[in-house]
């Protein structure tokens, strides 16, 4: 039997919105350069051909407007995802996405509600300089009437966007921009993936990190420094930010009586700062150790590599924190 | 006074009772507002009451609606019931949105009455998307989308009229040029001030009309219509017209003259075309006063709804936050609606 094939995240992603077309004739796509130039990080390359202009939309430079053209079109019965370049651009649709998908619902008594995706991609890591490399996906976590999705697993980008389109509700999902190139081999006995529970993706029981994104890779590979020296740590992927699966963390942090965030946004304000809070409010007396957070320096993002690795998450800060915390004083 | 739609008597006096019905349903919003039961914002539409019922007129069942927080007078016209409307007015769980929304929100899911929306500019882009659903679908239904001048200075107008003109799509663009954006005339806010020449800049048909006279609103809204159910694209109406009260009830009209006001009131839509009605044997003597009477028992019934109406349980309050399901009076064509 020959070896299960390569993929990429990227052709994940792909494959989620050719199944998707497929599945549902309500569901096309639009955004900005998703046909003629096949996206700009070139996930819908070829989707024009195969699903022709009224499916795979070009869209003008107009984010207010094509994001809530999306929200109208969910509500008269369309299945839209919507494609927004990066999440820095996101900005311009902020009170679409705020003041209408978000509110309508609610504010209207019920009688609305909007189905619909949107996609974007965020993250820093990339030398784009500060207006490219804004991770905001925390800010939206902050909204009440939306669902906040972050996969970074292979899996995930694959299977995610199925039950998304299928939620009465507007759902935003955001992939890490490090992460289209990353190649694997996509797990032959997953087929679905549910968008409600966070996933442990590596069992420990000295301390939980909470993360999620590509920042889920760098503290993979700082817990795996830290077996090395005796130290097993838990590392949970969040993949849904909002709502919050909080009955995975605070399980992992009662039984491990430690945790670390690591968290893309900037800590003030954060979505680290969030999870700290709801672990301190709901487990603070099982803690043997203070909570702990690893962000992104609170500095727009400098272009300059060196000083671009400095200001995220990286995994000498992560291993830093994690001891610091084991062994206070050494 | 325009003549060019042929008006029987019947429809002349629905349109009549229609403008009444918004200036009394708002005369009694501003009494129950000192009496401080509605509270927050109440934008009143005293004065531009032909617009929308000459607009909303032209509509079928099956057409979105898109409005302003001015938009007592295009939730009335398009056949909202007023006891459910005074009922929101008054934060009320019998009102239009179990009373969250309030005047500047009012939802109607069965008469496709998409807000009530509060942030200028924020209507164009959701009217711009059921559109391009209807279109998508082949569904033969258009979307009616107001706003007020206001709006043309955000980059939604410019945004969404592109977007509608460039995807032929099935709107009705009204622009409600009431001359004060809260107190901002026009012409300090824009290099341009013919905003209908605008609209014609972005590849579609476009016309300022006469917003006093009810008769001529509802036959450019006619021609309109017309064109955009033939398949034609948008079609962009600036309607000229003015309020003649405060821009909400917080307002010392610093702006403008009373000289100017009352220039304009000698211009009334209802007065105007009663009298015109009259002249050309429309309407009977006395009815008018019939009328107003008949209205105003209805906006007393409304009110007492409202007042005896009974407030949401606060243990619902984060209910329809997230929704279980898309509700089925969303998805539901409208009675009436042709399939
Ligand atoms: C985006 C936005 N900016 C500012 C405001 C505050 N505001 C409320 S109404 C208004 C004036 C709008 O004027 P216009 O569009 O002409 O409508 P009118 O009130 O005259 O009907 C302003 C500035 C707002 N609601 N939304």
């Amino acid at each position: 039997m020959s070896a299960p094939p390569t993929t990429t995240y990227r052709e994940c992603c792909k494959q989620a919105i050719r199944a998707a077309l497929i599945a549902d004739p309500r569901v096309f796509l639009m955004g900005e350069d998703v046909g003629r130039y096949g996206g700009c990080y070139a996930v819908s390359k070829g989707l024009l051909d195969e699903f022709g202009p009224e499916r795979i939309r070009d869209t003008p430079l107009s984010e207010s407007a094509f994001v809530g053209a999306g929200i109208g079109a969910a509500i008269a019965g369309m299945r839209p995802i919507v494609e927004i370049m990066t999440v820095n651009f996101s900005l311009l649709a902020l009170d679409q996405i705020l003041n209408n998908a978000a509110t309508i619902p609610h504010m209207s008594g019920g009688q609305f509600a909007i189905p619909l995706v949107i996609r974007m991609a965020t993250g820093g890591g990339r030398q784009l300089a500060a207006q490219h490399s804004h991770s905001l996906e925390g800010w939206y976590a902050h909204i009440p009437g939306l669902k906040i999705l972050a996969p970074a697993t292979l899996e995930d980008a694959r299977y995610m966007l199925a039950p998304a389109l299928l939620d009465p509700n507007p759902v935003l999902v955001f992939e890490h921009v490090v992460l289209y190139n990353m190649e694997g081999v996509l797990d032959p006995k997953v087929s679905s993936v549910d968008i409600e529970k966070a996933a442990i993706r590596r069992a420990g029981r000295d301390v939980t990190f909470v993360t999620y994104g590509a920042s889920l890779f760098k503290t993979l590979e700082a817990a795996e420094v830290l077996a090395r020296e005796g130290i097993e740590a838990e590392v949970i992927d969040l993949r849904v930010l909002r709502p919050l699966d909080e009955a995975t963390i605070l399980a992992s942090v009662r039984r491990t009586r430690r945790c670390v965030i690591v968290d893309e946004g900037w800590r003030s304000g954060s979505l680290a700062a969030e999870i700290g809070m709801r672990i301190a409010e709901q487990a603070f007396y099982e803690l043997d150790a203070p909570l702990r957070r690893v962000c992104s320096a609170e500095v727009p993002m400098p272009y300059a590599g060196h000083l671009e690795q400095a200001a995220l998450p990286n995994r000498e800060r992560i291993l830093a924190t994690v001891r610091a915390l084991l062994r206070p004083g050494s | 006074m325009s003549a060019k739609v042929r008006l029987d008597r019947e429809r002349a006096v629905a349109l009549l009772r229609q403008m009444i019905r918004i200036r009394r349903f708002e005369a009694k919003c501003v009494e129950l507002y000192q009496a401080q039961k509605i509270r927050g914002y109440l934008h009143l539409y005293d004065g531009e009451e032909a617009v929308s019922v000459g607009v909303v007129a032209v509509l079928r069942p099956e057409d979105w609606l898109v409005a302003t927080y001015r938009e007592h007078g295009q939730a009335l016209a398009r056949g909202i019931p007023m006891r459910a409307l005074m009922a929101e007015m008054l934060g009320k769980l019998e009102g239009t949105c179990r009373g969250r929304g309030g005047s500047m929100h009012i939802f109607d899911a069965r008469n496709r009455f998409l807000g009530g929306n509060a942030i200028v500019g924020g209507g164009l882009p959701l009217a711009v998307g059921t559109a391009l659903a209807d279109k998508m679908a082949g569904r033969p239904a258009l979307t009616c989308c107001f706003f007020g001048e206001g709006a043309v200075d955000e980059g939604e107008f410019h945004e969404c009229l592109n977007l509608a003109a460039l995807w032929r799509l099935p709107v009705l663009f009204v622009c409600e040029n009431n001359l004060y954006s809260m107190g901002t005339p026009l012409a300090i806010a824009e290099a341009e001030t013919d905003i209908a020449k605008k609209a014609r800049c972005y590849r579609m048909v476009s016309e300022a009309v006469d917003g006093m006279d009810v008769v001529a609103v509802e036959a450019a809204a006619a021609c309109a219509v017309e064109r955009i159910r033939a398949g034609e694209g948008p079609v962009f109406l600036e309607c000229r017209t003015y309020r003649f009260r405060a821009h909400s009830m917080f307002d010392a009209q610093l702006y403008r003259s009373k000289e100017e006001i009352e220039a304009w009131r000698e211009r009334d839509p209802i007065d105007r075309f009663a009298r015109w009605m009259a002249e050309v044997g429309l309407l009977h003597p006395n009815e008018r006063a019939a009328i107003e009477v008949e209205v105003d028992r209805e906006v007393e019934d409304a009110t007492a709804f409202a007042e005896a109406g009974t407030l949401e349980p606060v243990e619902e309050l984060e209910r329809f936050v997230l929704m279980d399901e898309v509700p089925q009076e969303q998805l539901l064509a409208p009675a009436g609606a042709t399939p």
